[in-house]
C-alpha cells in the first residue's frame, strides 16, 4: 500500500514537473524567437535603413522606407474600411442580434474567422485587380478589410455584451430612445473594450503577407498612392527573406525586427486600454 | 379602501394586466395614485410587484414577450394608447432602480445633466441651475458641489443612489417609481433615502416598491398589497399595517409567509 | 373600461414612434448584412473561379498527382496530403506542449506566475507568419540539419518517415514551423476550458486521496474532453490555412512521400507559390479549385471545433478571443 502510494506520489510530482517544463518550452520558443529578431536584426537599425528606399539587387545598403509607410497605408486604409463596419456589426449583434438574422450574422462571422486569408486574396485578386487591370494598395486594403470585419465584429460584440443590463434600463427610463442607449450609454462604457478589440485587429492584419501576394504586391518605390502597388513590411521580408543574397538575408532580420516591434506595440497599447478601465471600473 | 373621491389622481391603473407571452404575472390590477402621495407596493418575491411598477413607465414592454392589456393614465390620458412615445413619455415618470446606476464614463454634473440633455440642447446657465436643484432635492448637493466633474464611480454606493435620485428628478418628472431603492444600501444610506421620500412627496408622486414592511410603514401614505399577480388590498397605511381587512395581507404583515 | 388588446406587442416596440431609432436599426443591420453577402459572395466567386477546372478533371482532381502546367493537367493530391500531414505532424508536436501549457497554467502554475506566462505563450500567436518564416529560414532549418535530423536518422532510420536526403526545407521544417505557431491558439482555449471545469470536480477526487496529477488527469481534464478537443481542432484548422512560413519552409514540392525529411507542399503554399505564374486560364482555375477544396476543408474543420467548444462552454466567449 505504502509503495504504491509512494509510487503515485512520485508520479504526481513527475507529471507536476513535466507540465511545468512543456510550459519552460513554449515560452522559451518565444524567447528564441524573439531573441534571435533582436541578435539578427538590431545591428542594421540605423537611420538609413528607415529613410532610403531599397537598393537594386545585389547592392548594399538601402532600407524599408517605402515598406514602413506601405504599411502604414495599407493598413490604415483597411481599418478606415473595416473598423466602421465590424464595430457597426458588432452593435448590431450586441443590440438587435438575437434574431434569426443576428444568428446568421454570427454564424458566417465564425466562418470568415476561419478563412484562409491566402484565399481572402485571390478573391481580392479577382474583386479588384482583375477589373483595374493592375496591383493596387487598395486591393490589399479591401482584402485586409474583410480579414478584418469578422474579427472586430465579434470582439465588439463580446464587450458591449459585457456591459450591465442594468445601465440599459437605467437610460431608458430616464427617456433616452434606444439609438441613444446603444450609442451614448453602451457603447461608450464599453469603448475600452471596443478600442482593445481594435487594436488587436489591425495588430493581426499589420502582420499579414498571404491576402497581399497578389493585391498590393509590392514595389521598390517609394509610393503613397492607394491606385499603385505597395510595397509593406511583411512582403519586404517575404522576398528579402527568401531572396538569394546575403544582404537581402540582413535586411530581412532587420524588418522583421520592426514589424515585430510595431506588432507588438499595437498589442501592448491593446492591454493599456483595457488595464485602464479597470480602475474606473463599473 | 380608495382614497377621497375630492382629491386628484396623478396617476391610475385600470384594469391592467401584465403579461409574458401568454403567462400574466399582473392581474387585472386597478389602484389610483393621488397627487403628492406615497404609496407602496408590498408582497412576497414573484407578487408581480416590480412588474407593475414597469408597466407604469412603459419599460415592461421592453422585455422579452413582455405586454399589457388595461390602462394606465397619467394626468387622465391613458399612456397605451396607440401613438404615445414612450421615449416622451419616460421622461414625465421618473424611475430608480434597486442598484445604483450612475453612468461609469459621465461626471456627477454629466450624470444629473443625461436627463435633461436627451431632451434637447439647453444653455449652460439653465442646466447648471437645473443640476444644481435636483442635487440639492436629492440632498447631494453639499457633498458634491466641489466635485461635480468628478467620476461618478467614486461616490459611496449611498451617495450613488442619491445622485440616480437627482438624475431622476433633474428633467421635473411629475412621478417617480422607486424600485427597492435601499435593497443595496446600508442603513445610513437607507434612512437618508427614507427621508427624501418624505421631503419629495410635496412636490411629486411618489409609487415605491419595497419588500421590507417596516420601510413601507414609514414612508408611505397608502400601501398596496400584491400576491401572485393579484392586488389583495389597498388601503391607507396605518390602517393596512395595524387592521387589514384580508387574511391573507395579515399573514403576510405578521411574517408568515413570504 | 375596454381592455386595450395589444396582440402583437413586439411590433408596438418596433413602431415606436422614434424616427431616430428605426434609422439606427436600420444602419446597423445595414452594416450587419454586408458579411453575409461578403461570404456567399466569396463562395460564389471560387466556385465560378474553380469551375472551368472542376467541370475539366472532376472528382480526380482530388487523388491525382500529375501536376502539369505546361500540358494542362492538374492533380491536387500531392497538396492535399502535403496539407494534411504537416498539419498533422504539427498536432503531434503541438498537442502535448499546449496541454501542458494549459494544464499547467490553470491547475499548477503559482499565481503570480500565470499571467505573465499566458501573456507570453500568447505573445506567439502575435508573431506574424513570415517572421516564423524568416526565423524558420535561418535558425530553425539549421537546427534541425545539426541537431536532430542526425539522432533522429540514427535512432529511427530505418523507418519509411525518414528516408533520403535532408535539405532542409522539408514536410519536417514546415511541421515543426506549424507546432509552434499553434501552440498559443490550443493553450489558450484548452486553458479557458479547464478554468470552465467546476471546483468541485477536481475537490472531489482530492477528497477521495487522489495526488495533485491525478485529480486533474482524471478528474478535471475528463470533464472537459469535449472542448479540449475542440481546442485540438481549432488547432487543427488555424494550421490548415497558414501561408507564409509553411511555403517558406516546406520545399515547395509537387511530391507524396511518407518521409518527413523530403520537400513537399501544402494547398495553401501552392497557391502562394503559383498564383502569380499562371499563364492559363485553366491553371488560374485550378489553383481556385485548391482554393475552394481549402476553404472547405477549414470552414468544416473550424465548424466542428466550434461545436465542440461551445457544447462545453455553452454560451460563454471560451474561445472566440483574437489574441
Amino acid at each position: 500500500m505504502s509503495a504504491r502510494r509512494l509510487r503515485r506520489r512520485v508520479v504526481s510530482g513527475l507529471m507536476t514537473t513535466l507540465v511545468g517544463v512543456l510550459s519552460f518550452v513554449a515560452v522559451l520558443a518565444l524567447v528564441l524567437i524573439l531573441g534571435y529578431l533582436v541578435a539578427k536584426g538590431a545591428s542594421s537599425l540605423d537611420w538609413s535603413f528607415f529613410v532610403n528606399n531599397p537598393v537594386p539587387a545585389g547592392q548594399s545598403g538601402g532600407g524599408v522606407a517605402n515598406a514602413i509607410v506601405g504599411t502604414m497605408i495599407v493598413v490604415g486604409v483597411a481599418a478606415l474600411i473595416g473598423l466602421p463596419i465590424g464595430i457597426g456589426t458588432g452593435l448590431y449583434l450586441a443590440e438587435y442580434g438575437s434574431g434569426r438574422l443576428g444568428w446568421i450574422v454570427r454564424f458566417v462571422a465564425d466562418v470568415l474567422n476561419g478563412t484562409p486569408s491566402i484565399v481572402v486574396g485571390i478573391l481580392a485578386w479577382t474583386w479588384l485587380v482583375r477589373p483595374m487591370g493592375h496591383f493596387s494598395a487598395l486591393a490589399g486594403s479591401v482584402a485586409l478589410a474583410v480579414l478584418m470585419v469578422p474579427m472586430i465584429a465579434r470582439t465588439t460584440e463580446e464587450m458591449v455584451r459585457l456591459v450591465p443590463h442594468s445601465l440599459r434600463e437605467a437610460a431608458l427610463a430616464l427617456g433616452y430612445p434606444r439609438w441613444r442607449t446603444s450609442l451614448r450609454i453602451i457603447a461608450r462604457t464599453a469603448l475600452a473594450g471596443i478600442l482593445t478589440g481594435c487594436l488587436v485587429g489591425v495588430a493581426r492584419i499589420a502582420g499579414e503577407t498571404a491576402p497581399l501576394l497578389f493585391t498590393a504586391l509590392g514595389n521598390l518605390n517609394f509610393t503613397t498612392s492607394v491606385l499603385e502597388p505597395m510595397q509593406t513590411l511583411s512582403l519586404q521580408i517575404f522576398t528579402y527573406g527568401t531572396g538569394p543574397f546575403d544582404e537581402w538575408h540582413r535586411l530581412a532580420w532587420a524588418a522583421a525586427l520592426v514589424l515585430m516591434g510595431l506588432v507588438l506595440l499595437l498589442a501592448l497599447a491593446a492591454r493599456w486600454a483595457l488595464r485602464s478601465r479597470h480602475g474606473a471600473a463599473r | 379602501m380608495a382614497p377621497p373621491a375630492d382629491t386628484r389622481l396623478q396617476l391610475e391603473t385600470a384594469r391592467l394586466t401584465a403579461l409574458y407571452g401568454r403567462r400574466a404575472v399582473v392581474k387585472d390590477v386597478s389602484i389610483p395614485f393621488p397627487v403628492h402621495t406615497v404609496t407602496a407596493v408590498i408582497g412576497p418575491s414573484g407578487c408581480g410587484k416590480s412588474t407593475f411598477l414597469r408597466c407604469l413607465n412603459r419599460m415592461h414592454e421592453l422585455s422579452e414577450g413582455g405586454w399589457v392589456t388595461g390602462r394606465v393614465l397619467l394626468d387622465d390620458a391613458d399612456i397605451y394608447e396607440p401613438g404615445v412615445d414612450p421615449v416622451r413619455l419616460r421622461r414625465r415618470i421618473g424611475m430608480v432602480f434597486q442598484r445604483p446606476t450612475p453612468f461609469p464614463t459621465m461626471s456627477i454634473y454629466d450624470n444629473v445633466a443625461a436627463g435633461l440633455r436627451v431632451n434637447g440642447g439647453r444653455a449652460r446657465a439653465e442646466l447648471d441651475a437645473a443640476v444644481e436643484s435636483a442635487l440639492r432635492r436629492a440632498a447631494l448637493w453639499d457633498e458634491v458641489k466641489d466635485r461635480l466633474r468628478h467620476s461618478a464611480l467614486a461616490l459611496s454606493g449611498g451617495q450613488q443612489q442619491r445622485l440616480c435620485v437627482a438624475r431622476a428628478l433633474a428633467p421635473e418628472p411629475e412621478v417617480l417609481l422607486l424600485d427597492e431603492p435601499t435593497a443595496s444600501l446600508d442603513p445610513a444610506g437607507t434612512q437618508r433615502i427614507e427621508e427624501l421620500c418624505q421631503e419629495l412627496k410635496r412636490r411629486y408622486t411618489i409609487v415605491i416598491v419595497t419588500h421590507n414592511l417596516q420601510q413601507a410603514a414609514r414612508v408611505s401614505d397608502y400601501t398596496a398589497f400584491f400576491y401572485l399577480g393579484n392586488l389583495v388590498e389597498l388601503g391607507r397605511t396605518e390602517q393596512l399595517f395595524t387592521k387589514p381587512t384580508e387574511e391573507r395581507t395579515e399573514a403576510y404583515i405578521t411574517g408568515r409567509f413570504g | 373600461m375596454e381592455p386595450l388588446a395589444t396582440p402583437e406587442p413586439r411590433w408596438r416596440v418596433l413602431r415606436g414612434v422614434n424616427a431616430g431609432d428605426r434609422w439606427y436599426r436600420a444602419a446597423l443591420t445595414g452594416l450587419a448584412l454586408t458579411l453575409p453577402l461578403l461570404l456567399v459572395a466569396l463562395v460564389g466567386e471560387l466556385v465560378v473561379s474553380a469551375w472551368p477546372a472542376i467541370r475539366r478533371f472532376g472528382l480526380p482532381f482530388l487523388w491525382s498527382s500529375v501536376w502539369d502546367p505546361v500540358a494542362g493537367v492538374f492533380g491536387a493530391a500531392p497538396m492535399i496530403f502535403g496539407t494534411i500531414a504537416s498539419s498533422l505532424l504539427a498536432l503531434l508536436l503541438a498537442v502535448p506542449l499546449a496541454l501542458g501549457v494549459a494544464i499547467y497554467l490553470s491547475e499548477f502554475a503559482p499565481k503570480w506566475l500565470r499571467q505573465p506566462v499566458a501573456f507570453l505563450v500568447e505573445l506567439l500567436a502575435a508573431i506574424p507568419s513570415v517572421v516564423y518564416g524568416v526565423w524558420g529560414i535561418f535558425v530553425l532549418i539549421p537546427f534541425l540539419r545539426s541537431y536532430v535530423v542526425p539522432p533522429l536518422r540514427a535512432t529511427l532510420g530505418w523507418t519509411p518517415f525518414l528516408q533520403g536526403v535532408f535539405y532542409g526545407n522539408s514536410l519536417l521544417a514546415g511541421g515543426v514551423i506549424l507546432a509552434i505557431m499553434i501552440v498559443p491558439y490550443i493553450a489558450a482555449v484548452s486553458r479557458e476550458v479547464l478554468l470552465a471545469v467546476p471546483a468541485a470536480q477536481r475537490e472531489a477526487a482530492l477528497g477521495m486521496g487522489a495526488t495533485r496529477w491525478e485529480a486533474v488527469w482524471t478528474a478535471v481534464v475528463p470533464y472537459g474532453r469535449a472542448g479540449l478537443i475542440g481546442a485540438i481542432i481549432l488547432g487543427l484548422g488555424r494550421a490548415l490555412g497558414e501561408t507564409m512560413a509553411v511555403t517558406m519552409l516546406i520545399g515547395n514540392r509537387h511530391d507524396i512521400g511518407m518521409s518527413v525529411l523530403q520537400p513537399a507542399y501544402t494547398m495553401a503554399a501552392a497557391i502562394a507559390n503559383e498564383f502569380s505564374e499562371a499563364t492559363t486560364n485553366l491553371y488560374l482555375s485550378a489553383l481556385f479549385e485548391v482554393g475552394l477544396i481549402l476553404f472547405v476543408i477549414t470552414v468544416a474543420v473550424n465548424g466542428l471545433a466550434r461545436l465542440l467548444i461551445w457544447r462545453v462552454a455553452r454560451g460563454t466567449a471560451v474561445g472566440s478571443r483574437a489574441l
